[in-house]
């Protein structure tokens, strides 16, 4: 039994911290949010450089060769800097689903996602819109039961608007005559391995949002003076506060939980996800409530960074499968005749 | 990251389970609450302790198996799934003993240890006083030294236990001029001594869970001193310290109440089935408390290989205290009507000990520092807020 990340992990997540603090200020996002694609190839390259669009993908195809559990602290502080560009999809979803389909269309795809030459971005049914499509040079879409391997300019996108700014979505159309590059029940078992990875990236990202929003706040209420006093000092905001450090502290080990079972492929990847999205994103909504309660009418406006998080947080709770979805897949284990429960249960 | 137990892991869990598979008392004992089910819960202390079950975390040589916190957590887990008995000597063993192994003299180790270990010390707190509840270092109760006597005087108050148990370990001012955190002292009262009056309390459901304890002219050997005289607060902190506190109210329980509060709801689905936030309420249980689980085991891994305990361990209490009265809150809701009626009235069908569950539960958010003096510590010392 050893529930903790290795020196490495760490250390590399403090690098990885380090240069996105740096690098995705507030002031960079939001001039994302008037460019055309919101996305920036030279940061991209950047995230290349660093090694992240290759951490998952094999060796032999020139990655790191490395799992979700070495990669979850890293999606984690991209939540932390609301990354626009799509690195926790490409690395911890598509990715391990080319890999997965194997063949040559890995073969192909593989060397260029370790570069980065290639984002490769994944989908399946359950997401009504898919993020980040305009700019995925490979696009594995899950439609009806069967799954499509597209190349950017092969489909048709129409953008939808969302709360977010920075978030990019949009509609897409299966063109006519598009290959099937899997169906039937690999398709399931690929879609259900791929929502997993899904939903465990929006997890892991609520964490850091959860975390970045806790430390606007105490910023905030540290510098707002109101009765002589900051009014972070007022036991009706602390509290506030401290009510969001305690649900997100006890979301984090599900979530690194939930990675190990999406790296190991164990049976129970989807109780375990199911229970880390629901933690973490209710953790990141507890925050994003308490958090522009304590920054009073600033926290209303458009020129506070807050919203910029918390718009973050409300979207990823209910992609990737909804707040009601996944709950449907806790109640399907827990109130099944013969559920493993109770003390002891939990490694079984 | 490894999230399986070992062989020898294994092998210690169906060795405690064997063991309480033969040993588990088959009738529930009374509650120590009472005078009766107080000698009952002691005797049990006695047979867990000669199989050398009494104190897993305590060293070999003190007749535990020095066992580290993954195996105490697997030890839990068996102990509650065994249904076995409360730990009435819980204050003794987890938050005194480890205390005294740090700060006692060996002649100390040697005189309380044993007899604690075996049943015969039963030991209560004696931290509160009527004008020293949150703010702990307004303590006024005073130990007088007069050669080699402390003469104690004063009152404590909500002392767990204290009614029928043998010993008191408590915080005394031992520098009269001395304010707050200085001059207190940390001394060990034989509840025998001359002087000292125990009034029991009626706890919530009527039975004398706590006392309040007088001392008149109290004398007490220097002997029993625990630490320097004036240094009180440096140990009781250590007492008040995580890894007893993570120890005192392991995830086991909380596992088991979800469980059995699952069984619960499906037992009784049909009656419930017009009230859909039951459903929610009990799958958050099994959520809460697997979390608790979890985050657990990670502290408990992380603290193996030499980690440190921070500010954040302030969450736990907050945690836990809420979780169960949660849990206990939805028991009630399914249980409609038969909820308030007690386990032995005639319409009471099925309702099991969950009423004094839920009793008890409501003082989770209060005892061992409320709730909102957790949340100041939270926000002052792990979010770095203003005070």
């Amino acid at each position: 039994m050893d529930f903790t990340f290795s020196e490495d992990q760490l250390l590399f997540q403090d690098s990885v911290r380090g240069f996105l603090v740096n690098e995705i200020t507030p002031e960079r996002l939001r001039a994302g949010w008037d460019t055309e694609t919101g996305r920036d190839p030279a940061l991209w390259q950047q995230l290349a450089e660093l090694g992240l669009t290759g951490l998952t993908v094999p060796e032999e195809h020139g990655g790191l060769g490395m799992n979700a559990v070495d990669f979850v602290l890293l999606a984690q502080e991209c939540g932390y800097v609301a990354l626009p560009e799509p690195l926790v999809n490409h690395a911890l979803v598509a990715v391990p689903l080319l890999e997965d389909l194997g063949g040559e269309l890995a073969a192909r795809w593989l060397p260029l996602a370790a570069t980065g030459e290639a984002r490769v971005v994944a989908a399946v049914e359950q997401n009504l819109v898919v993020e980040d499509a305009h700019v995925a040079d490979l696009l594995l879409l899950e439609r009806d039961g069967q799954w499509y391997a597209l190349e950017q300019g092969q489909f048709s996108c129409e953008r939808n608007e969302s709360v977010d700014p920075g978030r990019r979505l949009f509609s897409v159309a299966v063109p006519a005559g598009a290959t099937v590059v899997a169906g039937g029940a690999q398709a399931r078992i690929l879609r259900s391995a791929t929502l997993n990875r899904g939903a465990l990236g929006c997890a892991a990202q609520a964490l850091g949002l959860a975390q970045r929003m806790i430390d606007l706040s105490v910023q905030y209420t540290a510098d707002r003076k109101q009765f002589g006093k900051p009014i972070g000092s007022f036991q009706a905001v602390k509290h506030h506060m401290a009510n969001v450090a305690v649900r997100l502290e006890y979301a984090k080990a599900p979530v690194h939980r939930a990675a190990y079972a999406a790296a190991e492929d164990a049976a129970a990847a989807g109780l375990a996800v199911a229970q880390a999205k629901l933690m973490a994103c209710e953790a990141a909504n507890l925050a994003a409530k308490n958090s522009i309660q304590v920054h009073g009418a600033m926290g209303y406006t458009w020129e506070v960074d807050l919203h910029i998080f918390m718009k973050k947080a409300w979207a990823l709770a209910n992609t990737w499968g909804d707040a009601g979805w996944h709950k449907q897949q806790v109640a399907e284990v827990i109130f099944a005749d013969g559920a493993a429960l109770g003390a002891g249960a939990t490694f079984q | 990251m490894q999230l399986a137990f070992t062989e020898q892991q294994q092998a210690f869990r169906s060795e405690i389970r064997t063991w309480l598979k033969a040993n588990v008392p088959a009738e529930p004992l009374r509650t120590f609450d009472t005078e009766e089910g107080f000698q009952q819960h002691r005797e049990w202390e006695a047979t867990l302790n000669q199989g050398r079950w009494g104190m897993v975390t305590w060293p070999e040589a003190l007749g535990g198996r020095g066992c580290d916190l993954i195996e105490w957590l697997i030890f839990e887990e068996e102990y509650y799934r065994a249904g076995a008995p409360l730990r009435v000597n819980q204050n003794g063993i987890f938050l005194l003993g480890p205390t005294l192994m740090e700060y006692g003299t060996e002649e100390q180790k040697a005189r309380f240890l044993p007899a604690m270990a075996e049943g015969r010390d039963i030991w209560a707190q004696g931290w509160s006083e009527p004008g020293a509840g949150s703010d702990m270092a307004a303590i006024r109760s005073t130990a007088q030294r007069k050669g080699d006597k402390y003469i104690i005087n004063g009152q404590k108050t909500w002392s767990t236990r204290a009614v029928w148990a043998d010993w008191l370990f408590g915080m005394f001012r031992t520098d009269p001029e001395s304010e707050r955190h200085r001059g207190l002292t940390f001394i060990l009262v034989p509840l025998k001594t001359p002087g000292i009056t125990v009034r029991p309390i009626p706890q919530l459901d009527g039975l004398p869970g706590f006392a309040e304890i007088f001392f008149d002219n109290v004398e007490v050997d220097v002997s029993n001193r625990l630490g320097e005289e004036g240094a009180g607060w440096a140990v009781a902190m250590a007492t008040a310290g995580f890894e007893r506190g993570l120890m005192l109210r392991s995830p086991a329980r909380f596992q088991e109440t979800a469980r059995r509060l699952v069984e619960l709801y499906r037992a009784n689905e049909a009656s419930v089935s017009h009230d859909p936030q039951v459903r929610e309420a009990v799958m958050r249980a099994y959520l809460d408390a697997e979390s608790y689980c979890l985050s657990t085991y990670q502290t408990a891994c992380r603290l193996s290989q030499g980690g440190k305990i921070g500010a954040e361990s302030s969450t736990n209490k907050i945690f836990w205290s809420e979780l169960d009265q949660n849990m206990h809150a939805t028991a009630m809701s399914i249980l409609g009507a038969r909820a308030e009626l007690l386990p032995h009235a005639p319409a009471a069908s099925g309702v099991g000990h969950w009423l004094d569950g839920w009793l008890f539960s409501q003082s989770g958010p209060i005892y061992a520092g409320t709730n909102e003096i957790q949340r100041n510590i939270i926000a002052e010392r792990m979010l770095g807020m203003p005070r």
